[in-house]
Order: structure tokens, then C-alpha cells, then sequence
């Protein structure tokens, strides 16, 4: 029977299934970060048990860690014990732990997939929301509760019900300026944020396939904000050459061995989805969010509506924003590139790239954050840290940042950001922060202008 | 130990929106702490709608309105969307919550109320507006929720629904175990899973 990559992947993985329960999946990879890991080891010390399988773990912090003075101890001494509090439970049961200033770390979804920690056909887990990224590589992988990071330190696997499968073709060709983000934002505003919820979503497409890894990357990163339980593409020779330069990845002709089977890593001829829905890329613009979930997104030229949308009137209330507004020419506070959906190195080429010959508004502060050290040494050997510095942008060192609203990077009440992230909830940036989400292109139109702009007008 | 669950009766604390998301629940900033400390996330709870940024109650939000108690939570549809952070739910348990019902919820965060012993609820959208409609109305509405008959009815109303739930997790609920305890029961499975795998290649 044909079979959808998902299922190849995910029964491959199957130790037993629970009679009228859930599957109990093996996990070949899992990741920890300092923020969702340490009630998991507490809970092992509390049952007495060792990690089942240490070097299919692989742990680094990123969430509280701040974006300048890495040197320095954490200022937030709570902040700072959640830190060390890793480093010393790795340590405890043996765990590769990559920590601050280490050249290896970054943000987890960055630096799993460019050290080729994350291969094709694996089954991979964190306990973050945006583990779906990894799924770019041809991989199954999820994001987990902290319980279920407990369970599985303790025993290799997860218990987990399987969830239905759906595949998502974005055929066509994608228009100037517009960027993987801008689709992914496009299917979250066409499905709404609950739109996939129980599926597993497979990316198919003329448009998908055109896509470079670190697209595939910021594509899967955003299946959470649809609901999906996670998003994955077929490995193909982008992935392949891609893992060729990944430092922990397999090297060498055993790298060319295992390539050679994950060429059998596709969905069937004929295979059945439970869902499948269809688009095409020539109606994708660059997209903006106007209110306070990943689905109210609309062309950055367009309009935000009046009716249809749940929660809105509260929304734009939040966002000082008019139904039936547009949004171009909109005076913009703070602008952040970064986070595990824009933060790697071609994230910040595009963004120079629309820079060049121009220079930052004098209102808006704008935060760049590498997602890795290894995206921040790129950066600087190509060249492209000194031109973003020579039109006033400052680098800063990597880590989570504004995405979220924990560290030390916070949007201030009130303030409107275009953020290069994901979540534009209520609060996310800081209490009162107004988020806009956008591509890296669109970030850099409003920090050199000052203003929501169209990035068209400026490529 | 963890708390078995087989009914509950219980008023209602209603809050009949939908997408309320793991930010809303309890935001990042709260998410410092290295024990699951149940009764420190509890407090935070809902907290930017619960509090204004001096820490004051909001008089309007429903947590501060003294008509409204119990251990049941009514949301409305997607409820806990985005992140992953179980916090939200040791946050709900810890307020006191042991069922939350909603027309759907976002897949991580119903496990990770599962995975501690809250009840998630899925009702139609007809039964949860017409609970909504009838709580807000009449603060002293009671549901029963019943694991083993799999129902939850609006007491006094004759008006009941089924709910779904995995024999394994019921069984998990009813006795009070959890996925660990079980699978540690599971480990020569998994070594065999692992040999058959080596010899593959």
C-alpha cells in the first residue's frame, strides 16, 4: 500500500502500540533547553533514574540567555539559576550540553538542523512548540510538554497518539520580495491558527521544492501556528547538500551511504492524505500581521477586514489599529530580525540586501540577533555584519531575544515592533508590546524608512 | 502522588473566548522557576489578564469576580494554542482547576493537561454555549463530569454530553498513574526495538 512519508517515518519508529491507546514511538533525537528541562530532571532524581539513552540527547539554553555582555553573569539571578541549572543536570547525567559563548550554540531549532544534528528519517523532540522546524529536514519532529521530555530521558521513547495526516502543495512561482515567511504566514491567515490542529502536515509543491533549506526551516518553524502538530518535507538534493556542509552530521562517503537511502524518503505515487488543500504561489504578497494570533495576517498592501474574523474587535483595540485600515505608512518603534523562524545566516543576507545604500530610521530600534554563533562568525566573514554596521545596526549575540519576552530583549508597553518571530500574542514581546510579524525583507523596509513599507518598492 | 479522577461536580468559572493561547495562561516571564512548584504557577495564572501592570486585580476579568468559583474552567475554541510550556498547565492545576471544557483544544497543551490529571473536555459548540450562556446567567450552575460513563451534564438541566478519551489515558486518570510508571515497564521492548534496528543497518 502506498504510504505518505509521515508513515513511513513514524511507524518505522513504533515499539508497541497501546492496545486502544497511544503509540509508544522511539526518539532518535531529543533537545533540551534550559526553560522546559529542569522539572524533567528534578523528576528522574525524584524516581531514581539514570537518562536511558545519553547520546541521543543534546541540550543547550537559549531562552533567558541575553543578547550582549555573554561574558558577564546573567543580571536576573532567577534567570541565572535556570541556566546553571542545566549545565549542572547535563553534567549530572551525562548529557552533550553546548552552553553560553560556546562556538557550537545558539538557538536549539538553529543549531540542531546546521551542525547536522538533525538528519533525515529521524524522529526528534524538545520541549518547545517550534521543534516542527526541524521537520524541514525530512524528519518527523514535535514539540512536547515538560512531562513528556521527563518520559523521555527516562525511557528513549514517547507515548503518542498518532495524529492524522494533511498535505499542504504550494505550487507556482513565488513573486519578488516574497519570502518563505511570507508563505507560511499566508497559510496560517488561509487555515486560521487552529486550522491544522491534530495533523501532521507534509509541504509539497513547485513552490516548497524551490525553496532553500533555511526556507524549508522558517516554513515548518510556523506549522505550530496553524495548530499542526508538526510540518516536514521530503529530503531532496537541496537537504542533501545542505547536511554536506553540517559539521556533525555523518562526513564522507558514509554521509554519501546514508543519502543514498534517504533518496527513499518521499511520499508514495497514490498515497492518501486525510486532508490535502492546495495554493498557488502567485497569490502570496508579503505578509504582515494586524492583530494578536499568527492568522490575522494579511498583503502587506491590503486591508484589514471588518467581520468574519473571531476576537477581532479586541484585537485591534490591543493593536490601535482600524478594521478596514491599511497598515503601509504605519510609524514602527522597534525592529527585530532573529528568533527560530528568521535567524539564520540568509535571514540577514536578505536583510542587507534590502539595507544596502541606506540607513537605519532614526526612530526605530532595531535588534538583530544571529541565531547561533556559527550564523554570527558567517556574518562577519562575509562581510555582511560590517555593511549592517556601517548603516547603523548593531549585532548582537545569539539567543532567543524579543521573541518571546523573557530575557532581557523586551518591546516596551505600547511600542509597535515588526518582529521577524512568530507569535504576535498579547503581551508575547513584553506586557503591552504590539507585534507585527513579517519577513526579514519587510522587517528591513520598515527600519530604513521608519514606517510599515512595502519592500517591493524598495528591491 | 497524583490525584485519581472518576467524577467531579463543580461550578463553573467561565471565560468564553476563543485562541486563549499558553502566553495568555501564564507568560514567559514566570516560566524562570526550576521546580514545578504547582501553587507559584497557580498565582500567576492568566496574569496579564488577571492583574493590570501595577498587580492589581482587574475588576472586569473573571478569576476577580467573587460570583464565579469551582474547579471547572469553561473556555471557548483552540484552547491553549502556541506554546508548549506545560507552566500553563501546572498553572491551571495549581489555581485548582481539575477539568477544563472547550469545543477544541490545541494538541500540546491537551496532553499536557492529561499528563496532569486535568480533565480536558471536548464538547460541541451548541452544549458549550448553551453551559456559557446558563453560568453567566446563573452563577451557581453545576456540571457533573463523569470519567467512567465518559459524560459531563449540566446539573438540574437534563442536558448531557459524551466525551472522548483514550482507554489508556482513562485508565491512567482512574487510577492515578502516570506515563513513566508505565513505560518503565516497557524497557525490554524498546532494547529489542533498538537490536532490530542495528541489525538493519
Amino acid at each position: 500500500m502506498p504510504k505518505t512519508l509521515f508513515e513511513k517515518i513514524w511507524e518505522s519508529h513504533v515499539v508497541q502500540s497501546v492496545p486502544e491507546g497511544p503509540d509508544q514511538l522511539y526518539i532518535d533525537r531529543l533537545y533540551c533547553h534550559e526553560v522546559t528541562s529542569p522539572q524533567a530532571f528534578e523528576g528522574l532524581r525524584r524516581r531514581g533514574l539514570p537518562v536511558f539513552r545519553p547520546a541521543n540527547v543534546v541540550c543547550m539554553p537559549d531562552h533567558n540567555i541575553p543578547t550582549a555582555h555573554q561574558e558577564c553573569p546573567i543580571a536576573d539571578p532567577v534567570a541565572r539559576r535556570q541556566v546553571e541549572a542545566l549545565a549542572e543536570n547535563t553534567q549530572a547525567f551525562g548529557l552533550k550540553h553546548y552552553g553560553i559563548l560556546d562556538e557550537r550554540s545558539g538557538i536549539v531549532h538553529v543549531v540542531g538542523p546546521e551542525r547536522g544534528l538533525t538528519l533525515p528519517g529521524m524522529t526528534v523532540v524538545c520541549g518547545d512548540s517550534h521543534t516542527s522546524t526541524h521537520g524541514a529536514m525530512g524528519c518527523v519532529a514535535f514539540g512536547i510538554g515538560t512531562s513528556e521530555v521527563e518520559m523521555v530521558l527516562a525511557s528513549g521513547c514517547i507515548l503518542q497518539a498518532r495524529p492524522k495526516t494533511m498535505r499542504i502543495v504550494v505550487d507556482g512561482e513565488l513573486g519578488r520580495g516574497v519570502t518563505a515567511k511570507d508563505v507560511a504566514l499566508y497559510l496560517i491567515a488561509q487555515l486560521g491558527t487552529g486550522g491544522a490542529t491534530g495533523h501532521f502536515v507534509e509541504y509539497a509543491g513547485s513552490a516548497v521544492r524551490g525553496l532553500t533549506m533555511e526556507g524549508r526551516l522558517t516554513l515548518c518553524n510556523l506549522s505550530i501556528e496553524m495548530g499542526a502538530r508538526g510540518g516536514m518535507i521530503a529530503p531532496d538534493e537541496v537537504t542533501f547538500e545542505y547536511l554536506r556542509h553540517c559539521p556533525e552530521a555523518p562526513q564522507g562517503a558514509e554521509l554519501e551511504a546514508r543519502i543514498a537511502q534517504w533518496r527513499e524518503l518521499r511520499t508514495d505515487e497514490g498515497a492518501a492524505f486525510d486532508r490535502e488543500v492546495r495554493f498557488d504561489a502567485a497569490d502570496i504578497a508579503p505578509m504582515v500581521t494586524y492583530g494578536t494570533n499568527p492568522g490575522m495576517g494579511m498583503a502587506i498592501d491590503g486591508t484589514i477586514p471588518t467581520e468574519g474574523v473571531p476576537g477581532l474587535a479586541g484585537a485591534l483595540s490591543y493593536m490601535g489599529f482600524q478594521a478596514g485600515a491599511g497598515l503601509l505608512g504605519t510609524p514602527v518603534d522597534y525592529v527585530f530580525v532573529g528568533a527560530c523562524t528568521n535567524g539564520r545566516v540568509e535571514d540577514f543576507r536578505a536583510f542587507a540586501s534590502l539595507v544596502k545604500g541606506r540607513r537605519k530610521a532614526a526612530n526605530v530600534t532595531a535588534w538583530l540577533v544571529p541565531g547561533s554563533w556559527r550564523v554570527l562568525a558567517q556574518l562577519r566573514e562575509e562581510g555582511v555584519a560590517d555593511a549592517l554596521e556601517a548603516a547603523g545596526f548593531e549585532l548582537r549575540q545569539p539567543g532567543c531575544s524579543a521573541c518571546l519576552g523573557m530575557n532581557e530583549d523586551r518591546v516596551p508597553a505600547g511600542k509597535l515592533a515588526v518582529s521577524t518571530s512568530n507569535r504576535n500574542f498579547v503581551g508575547r514581546q513584553g506586557p503591552g508590546s504590539r507585534t507585527v510579524l513579517a519577513s526579514p525583507l519587510t522587517a528591513a523596509a520598515a527600519a530604513v524608512t521608519g514606517v510599515i513599507t512595502d519592500p517591493r518598492t524598495l528591491l | 502522588m497524583k490525584q485519581k479522577f472518576e467524577t467531579l461536580r463543580s461550578r463553573c468559572v467561565p471565560l468564553p473566548q476563543d485562541n486563549i493561547d499558553t502566553d495568555q495562561i501564564i507568560p514567559a516571564r514566570y516560566l524562570k522557576e526550576t521546580t514545578r512548584d504547582e501553587g507559584f504557577f497557580g498565582q500567576h495564572l492568566f496574569q496579564d489578564l488577571r492583574y493590570d501592570a501595577d498587580g492589581q486585580p482587574r475588576p472586569d476579568f473573571v478569576l476577580n469576580d467573587p460570583r464565579f468559583s469551582g474547579q471547572v474552567l469553561v473556555a471557548g475554541r483552540n484552547f491553549g494554542s502556541g506554546s508548549s510550556r506545560e507552566h500553563a498547565a501546572w498553572a491551571i492545576a495549581g489555581h485548582g482547576f481539575r477539568a477544563v471544557v472547550a469545543s477544541s483544544f490545541a494538541d500540546i497543551h491537551k496532553q499536557n493537561e492529561l499528563n496532569n490529571f486535568v480533565l480536558p473536555v471536548v464538547v460541541s459548540e451548541p452544549f458549550l454555549k448553551r453551559l456559557t450562556a446558563l453560568v453567566l446567567a446563573h452563577p451557581e450552575t453545576e456540571v457533573e463530569i463523569s470519567l467512567p460513563e465518559q459524560t459531563i451534564t449540566i446539573v438540574g438541566q437534563d442536558d448531557r454530553e459524551h466525551f472522548d478519551i483514550n482507554a489508556y489515558k482513562k485508565h491512567c486518570f482512574l487510577n492515578g498513574l502516570d506515563d513513566i510508571d508505565y513505560l518503565l515497564t516497557c524497557r525490554q521492548l524498546v532494547e529489542d526495538w533498538e537490536a532490530r534496528r542495528d541489525a538493519k543497518g
